[in-house]
């Protein structure tokens, strides 16, 4: 077949740390799509002969925006090789942590990168498409913004004096006891930050009004869908069982332990990618998109723990008559109802008698060769993997990253997108905002994936089969 | 005072020195009145202009990295190395202890989860791994480092601060390192 390749770098030419190939039919339409992830560090191997204690100090490395979920998944398979469970103090406390890191993520996606599009608009001026050119023209709401990740921040940084790559957290539970002080300085930070929630809920409602077509059909092919819920089937993120849902809302699997995952998820490397593309194993490689995150945790759960969450999401539910919702648009709606559990949960937390115990260590040591500990990360679900001698180094380590398991439908929801906006040679206005507000709308783990935080540039090259080109769209 | 340019970039890292970053807050807003940030992940991407200083972060891996360090020593008055894995490769550089083909196998071919039907990524439009992981001074002359995995939101700013107000900034007097 004669087809012609599309060659978007959502990157610089210097820089493509990840960018788009379409490949063209005869007649002018879009045959495939391929997004590249262009980052590669080698944990898998060179974690092989440290001990096995080291990998939740080591593994945030992996990512600085999402550290603390490797942390926690970390030391839960640390966990299982000795054998022992967190005090009950500990657990509050990393579940706390956890709930500030989704905090400060979730708010960093919305309000830093994706309020841009929705405040100043799509077509605005893209030198100020950005935080501070909200902060220009709506200062307050840039503050609160600012100010929502600062508290999701601050809550690592109080407990273990670090905001990014927390230390001290340990097999059996957490080095360090929460004072009384700075339970009363994080408590205080409550109102203003259900506040500031409410305020991009409110935002974001806005532009589902007024952009209803657009929001609606964008990217909305039906998946499968994996989450953490609790015992009940609510709406987890520390620690849980899996629940894998098809895209009719029927559940496939309930209660899975998380050291069962190999039972129900393969992967498969990709000749033009470095992220893997996870599969829901029954199903097989072409059929078994599942996606993670926010949208396919309120699409799994049963409920919300919190009431004004809860509130939310019952709202949510009514979109698809109670089954998945499954418009990509709506990652950043569920995003914000996350968002608001968050600050509800953490309210709970830090009410709790025993928040500032100081019972907070079980002591363990090596027992089990292997370990397998999970967590939900803002973009989804993550799984790390180890194996050790009998000394406890370790021999072999697999990670699962949340982003590797929406890359499937990532590079589905980009190929659907430029089906829509790609026309014979005529690249239409707006598509390669749409390609990126797609990407966006995942909020990819951005250092295991694209490494552009902000708005990509891009530049697409539409070349004949020989490699010539025709012309070139460029926007930096 | 004319303001400044100022670009900040993301080479092989975690992105955590960039979060640090976004940890100084609202002081955001003061750095935006001395200088314009005309490249960073955070804001609009562009082609990296002549700046006055750039801030870098993570170590060169890569083929594209070391073309992109050398550019950006070409366009940067001050360049600035961000954090242990620009300084001297911290856990980035880990990989140096093997062999580059075992390293891409653990992942690509020997990972427990990998169903055996996979291909190495070898796409032209990918980055190419060089055999070893090296810091920003090796390729580079490097005008100043801020050490630290990453280093605090405080001592970022210090520095920013300093050199924006055409001082040059000493970490020795400011008991602001932080390590761990
Ligand atoms: S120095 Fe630490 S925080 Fe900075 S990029 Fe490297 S691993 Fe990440």
């Amino acid at each position: 077949m004669d087809k012609r390749k599309i060659f978007i770098s959502p990157v610089t030419r210097i820089e493509g740390h990840a960018n788009i190939t379409l490949e063209m039919n005869d007649d002018g339409t879009v045959h495939d799509a391929q997004f590249h992830v262009n980052e590669f560090r080698g944990f898998e191997k060179f974690c092989e002969g440290r001990m096995y204690t080291e990998m939740p100090t080591i593994t945030p490395r992996i990512c600085g925006i999402c550290p603390t979920s490797h942390t926690l998944a970390s030391v839960k398979a640390c966990e299982m090789i000795q054998g022992i469970k967190p005090t009950y103090t500990a657990n509050l406390l990393r579940r706390l942590m956890h709930i500030g890191q989704n905090l400060s993520s979730h708010a960093l996606s919305f309000f830093h990168l994706s309020a841009p599009d929705f405040l100043l608009g799509y077509d605005s001026d893209p030198a100020k498409r950005n935080i501070i050119g909200i902060a220009e023209k709506f200062p307050d709401i840039a503050l609160r913004g600012i100010r929502l990740r600062k508290f999701g921040q601050e809550i690592s940084e109080r407990i273990t004096g670090k905001k990014i790559h927390i230390m001290g957290i340990v097999p059996g539970g957490i080095a360090y006891p929460l004072t009384e002080d700075n339970r009363k300085a994080l408590l205080d930070w409550i109102p203003e930050a259900k506040q500031t929630v409410q305020l991009g809920l409110n935002i974001i409602k806005k532009f589902h009004e007024e952009n209803g077509e657009m929001v609606q059909s964008f990217a909305n092919s039906p998946t499968l869908y994996l989450g953490t819920v609790g015992p009940g089937g609510e709406h987890e993120l520390y620690d849980g069982k899996l629940r894998f849902m098809d895209e009719e809302g029927v559940i496939l699997n309930d209660q899975v332990s998380p050291e069962r995952y190999l039972e129900f998820i393969v992967e498969r490397s990709v000749n033009w990618s470095y992220l893997k593309y996870p599969y829901y194993k029954s199903y097989g490689f072409d059929n078994g998109f599942y996606r993670v995150g926010p949208l396919a945790r309120l699409n799994v759960c049963s409920r919300m723990k919190t009431p004004l969450a809860q509130d939310e999401f019952e709202k949510f539910r009514q979109m698809n008559g109670g089954r998945p919702v499954h418009g990509t648009f709506y990652y950043h709606y569920t995003r914000l109802i996350e968002a608001l559990s968050d600050v509800e949960d953490a309210e709970r937390i830090l009410n709790d008698k025993e928040v500032t115990s100081l019972h907070i260590q079980h002591h363990g040591r090596w027992n089990y060769e292997e370990g397998i500990g999970s967590s939900e990360a803002p973009r989804g679900t993550l799984f790390h993997h180890y194996k050790t001698d009998e000394t406890g180094k370790l021999i072999n380590v697999n990670l699962l990253i949340a982003t590797g398991q929406n890359n499937p439908s990532m590079n589905r929801s980009v190929l659907e997108v430029a089906r829509q906006y790609v026309k014979g040679e005529t690249i239409k206005e707006g598509m390669l905002n749409r390609v990126e507000s797609t990407i966006r709308c995942y909020d990819p783990c951005l250092s295991c994936s694209t490494h552009a935080i902000g708005k990509m540039p891009m530049v697409i090259e539409l070349k004949d089969r020989s490699g010539n080109l025709i012309r070139s769209i460029e926007r930096y | 005072m004319t303001k400044k340019k100022l670009a900040t970039i993301w080479l092989g890292g975690c992105s955590g020195c960039h979060m640090s970053l976004l940890d100084i807050d609202e002081r955001i807003l003061d750095v935006v009145k001395l200088a314009d940030i005309v490249k960073s992940p955070v804001v609009d991407g562009k082609e990296l202009p002549e700046v006055d200083i750039a801030l870098v972060e993570g170590s060169i891996t890569s083929d594209e990295h070391y073309k992109e360090i050398l550019h950006i020593r070409k366009q940067a008055k001050t360049l600035i190395a961000l954090g242990d894995c620009a300084v001297m490769t911290n856990v980035t550089g880990m990989r140096n202890y093997f062999p580059l083909k075992e390293v891409i196998d653990a992942a690509y071919v020997n990972a427990v989860s990998n169903d055996g039907q996979g291909e190495l990524p070898n796409h032209p439009c990918l980055l190419r791994l060089n055999d070893k992981v090296v810091p920003l001074q090796e390729v580079v002359k490097v005008d100043f480092v801020i050490p630290g995995c990453p280093p605090d939101a405080d001592t970022i700013f210090y520095v920013l601060a300093e050199f924006l107000n055409d001082r040059l900034p000493d970490l020795g007097k400011t008991k602001k390192l932080k390590y761990g």
